[in-house]
């Protein structure tokens, strides 16, 4: 259940993959080179092979006790390539509080929120 | 208040520094997510939807200043400076680190305090009657008894692998401020009709969530000295035949449901006949207990202050203030004043680190160094004398915390809802917020009344929504915030479950037809009467009409 | 299986084949296995669901009862072997399954003498984390469980020393 809850449903593409940090709680993406808590660096899976790559990483980690919660979110690219994702409870994810927009990753990571508006 | 001894003391130490251990397990990988999940939960620390969250137990929901002052310690040290006071008594900090959480509860250990028990299935947190010790209808204090079942439930050998989470609340007096009725298990000491003498009566099987069922009454009297052995017994069989097999269907409610109450009853009272008795250790105990919460000294005060009679009469805001806020003490002279947590717009149960210094030292100076929290997410200072409530409101005011209208419409129970917590379906906190501004005029409130909205950000209804006199339900459909709207339903000894009016809504639609619910009670309205009782003359149907017109507007 | 009791490993002297030494059995088949060999050591494993009443008349010819936990969330386990030894069963009792070493103190409380364990668990949890567990917690409140006496009843005997010295006094 915590390691890749969707997997065995076929990834709705775009994609990218949400996890939180097991030591520190917040939210994480893989990105290109490694993990990241910027929404908007984010690597976007096109295809298949790319989301199940990102699973992959994704699994590998739980395993070795950094990250858990490890799912593909499903999202819409901006046309600066950035990803929002599709379903509302994950965009609260890359936000933060809907009613505490000080704190966050809305507050964190300000072009993000902006886009996201 | 009680103090812990040398027992509880190394109890709680031991226990921290087990959690300690478990931590590094699981960060070591010898302990998997899905066996530290439950061992992580008992100790009130969740992965929610930005963050952990930890969730710190205020048994019965009573807190002393220091206390409270370390609360407000461990929000700037370990988290974003504020809490949120909980629909459970309890206090929840929304951004902890795993690899923080054992100095927290060091911290709290610290100060008599714990976060055991306050998630997992297993026997959470006791929750009382805030206004224990204080209420005149009181036949007596349930504090010790709740003191006794914190105790008795913590780290329990046999039932911390429950099928399910196991709520029991605990009340002393004949009103019940405690919803008995909406517990797995309720405690309520009593009199018995003919002897005089005091016992206990015992309800079991009530609870909301998915499936909302008011409790039944398993024992009619129970004597003293026998509570022990009979939870014993009804924890006993619930662990043993409440089913596993759906956790929807795993509460004690569902279990008393499919076999019956009568069923139910027979097997809890064949397990009791069998099982040892504590007679004893739970007469000795309560005996050490009871004490520690009779040690307020208060002052002999004539039962009418001249002092607070002409501060009303001369600041119509402050009478405003202490037509809802105030609660009539046993002890003549002194008030237990309400303070809402539910500012015009704000979040409810929310509080600041800042606000919480300033409140402790409140307590501290108008009713000696003590506060409660209710599950309506306000604070409570029990023992305020008459003569200092003037000062108070005005200290009070300049914290932001003079809010007047406890009990009044925007006086608003919500869970956090998707905001923060990974098991909602939508938003809870800004329906809250858009209803309270909506009604936030003052004098507009008072010609309303009494009214409570309850918010739920999902089925599991922490928010109480089925028990709210309009309740809220935010789910997702297609894709969308959705909120279904109940009414007619009742937290009190009258529990009732309310009945849904209609359509779901979606979030900007939500406090227009509040205000259609409204503006059909004041138009219909006899003199004094209130909503509920309105509700209840006229029937829920009466309602529909109102509420349905407004969704019909918005779909066309 | 890897079998722990509180003082750690043991090797385990009941087996599921029929060997000599013990044999544990599946409830079905103890009345035949009584039948048959009146004079071995026999143990029978049961699921945690199983009335009292159905091995009350077996106690005496019972050298172990085994009852499987088949999740370690399940707590059901606990409470049948409470209401075992509390219909007088005074044979050894065996928790199987997947539990983990922070319910080794609750299982001894409740009656059982020792875990058999999975394989897969020996790989990540160690004695030495089974026995810190078992030290963790030195009293629990709720009397009548560990062999050690609780808090509630150690407060009530240093109450009641406390009156006698007085008395004394």
């Amino acid at each position: 259940m915590s390691a890749t809850k969707q997997s065995s449903r076929k990834p709705l593409l775009p994609a990218i993959l949400i996890a939180n940090d097991l030591r520190a709680g917040d939210v994480l993406f893989r990105g290109a080179h490694g993990w990241t808590r910027d929404p908007a660096a984010a690597a976007i899976a096109t295809t298949a092979v790319d989301a199940e790559a990102l699973e992959k990483i994704g699994g590998a980690a739980v395993a070795r006790n950094e990250i858990v919660d490890a799912y593909l979110a499903e999202v819409v690219v901006d046309r600066d390539g950035r990803p929002t994702p599709k379903h509302f409870r994950e965009r609260f994810r890359t936000l933060g509080p809907s009613v505490r927009p000080d704190l966050g990753k809305q507050a964190d990571f300000a072009h993000y929120a902006v886009a996201a508006e | 208040m009680y103090a812990y001894d040398e027992f509880d003391e190394r109890f709680v130490r031991e226990r921290v520094a087990q959690f300690r251990d478990q931590v590094a397990r699981r960060l070591s990988g010898s302990l998997t997510e899905d066996e530290f999940r439950p061992l992580r939960l008992q100790n009130g620390l969740y992965l929610q939807l930005h963050a952990y969250m930890l969730r710190i137990a205020i048994p019965y929901g009573v807190l002393s200043s220091r206390q409270l002052r370390q609360l407000a310690l461990i929000a700037d040290r370990f988290d974003k400076g504020y809490g949120h006071f909980t629909t459970r008594q309890n206090l929840q900090f929304n951004w902890p680190k795993l690899s923080d959480a054992p100095d927290i509860l060091d911290l709290l250990a610290d100060v008599g305090m714990h976060a055991i028990q306050t998630s997992g299935n297993c026997i959470r947190n006791v929750t009382a009657d805030h206004f224990a010790g204080v209420a005149r209808d009181e036949i007596e204090d349930p504090r010790p008894v709740a003191e006794l079942l914190r105790q008795w439930s913590s780290l329990h050998p046999e039932f911390s692998f429950l099928p399910r989470k196991f709520k029991v609340a605990v009340t002393g007096a004949t009103e019940d401020r405690a919803v008995l009725k909406a517990h797995d298990v309720g405690v309520r000491i009593l009199r018995h009709p003919e002897s005089g003498e005091i016992g206990y009566q015992i309800l079991a099987g009530g609870g909301l969530g998915r499936t909302p069922m008011i409790g039944k009454v398993v024992r009619d009297f129970l004597p003293k000295g026998q509570l022990l052995a009979y939870l014993d017994a009804i924890m006993r069989v619930y662990n043993s035949e409440g089913r596993r097999d759906n956790k929807y269907k795993a509460r004690i409610k569902i279990l008393v449901h499919e076999l019956g109450l009568d069923a139910f009853r027979n097997a809890v009272e064949s397990e009791f006949a069998v099982g040892p008795n504590w007679s004893a250790e739970e007469t000795a105990e309560l005996a050490r207990i009871a004490p520690s919460f009779s040690k307020i000294a208060y002052d002999d005060l004539p039962a009418v202050s001249r002092i607070f009679e002409a501060a009303k009469l001369a600041n119509p805001t402050f009478a405003e203030w202490v037509e809802n806020a105030l609660f009539p003490h046993r002890v003549a002279g002194y008030a237990a004043v309400t303070i809402s947590l539910k500012p015009v717009g704000g979040v409810p149960g929310d509080m600041t680190s800042d606000q919480m210094r300033a409140f402790a030292d409140l307590a501290e100076r108008y009713s000696s160094g003590e506060l409660r929290v209710t599950h309506a997410q306000n604070l409570v200072l029990p023992h305020v004398k008459l003569d200092d409530l003037f000062d108070l409101w005005r200290t009070l005011g300049a914290l932001g915390l003079a809010t007047a209208n406890v009990g009044l419409v925007t006086d608003i129970i919500a869970c956090p809802g998707l905001d923060y917590c990974a098991l909602a379906t939508a938003r809870s906190i800004p329906i809250a917020q858009a209803i309270s501004r909506r009604f936030g005029d003052s004098a507009r409130q008072r010609e309303i009344g009494p009214l409570q909205i309850k918010i739920s950000g999902c089925i599991n209804a922490c928010g109480h929504h089925h028990v709210g006199h309009i309740g809220i339900l935010g789910l997702e459909k297609r894709g969308q915030e959705s909120y279904q709207v109940t009414l007619g339903g009742e937290a009190s000894d009258n529990l009732a479950i309310g009945e849904l009016l209609g359509p779901g809504l979606s979030a900007d639609e939500v406090a227009d037809a509040i205000e259609r619910i409204v503006a059909g009670y004041l138009a219909k309205r006899r003199p004094g009467e209130t909503f509920i009782e309105a509700v209840r003359r006229l029937g829920v149907n009466a309602f529909k009409s109102a509420f349905l017109r407004g969704a019909q507007d918005a779909a066309a | 299986m890897p079998l722990l009791d509180r003082m750690g490993w043991r090797t385990d002297d009941f087996s599921r084949d029929d060997v000599d030494g013990g044999i544990i059995v599946p409830l079905a088949a103890l009345r035949s296995t009584l039948d048959a060999r009146r004079a071995g050591v026999i143990g029978v494993e049961i699921s945690n669901d199983v009335a009292v009443d159905r091995l009350a008349p077996y106690f005496a010819q019972l050298a172990l009862i085994a009852i499987a936990f088949p999740a370690f969330g399940d707590g059901r386990g606990f409470s049948l072997a409470r209401r075992l030894r509390q219909a007088g069963f005074a044979g050894r009792l065996r928790a199987v399954g997947p539990l983990i070493p922070d319910q080794g103190p609750y299982a001894f409380a409740c009656g059982f003498d020792e875990i058999e364990l999975p394989e897969a668990s020996l790989a990540r949890q160690s004695e030495a984390q089974w026995a810190a567990a078992l030290g963790a917690i030195s009293h629990a409140y709720q009397p009548g469980y560990a062999r050690q006496t609780s808090i509630f009843e150690r407060r009530r005997a240093a109450r009641a020393h406390k009156q006698e010295s007085r008395s004394h006094a």
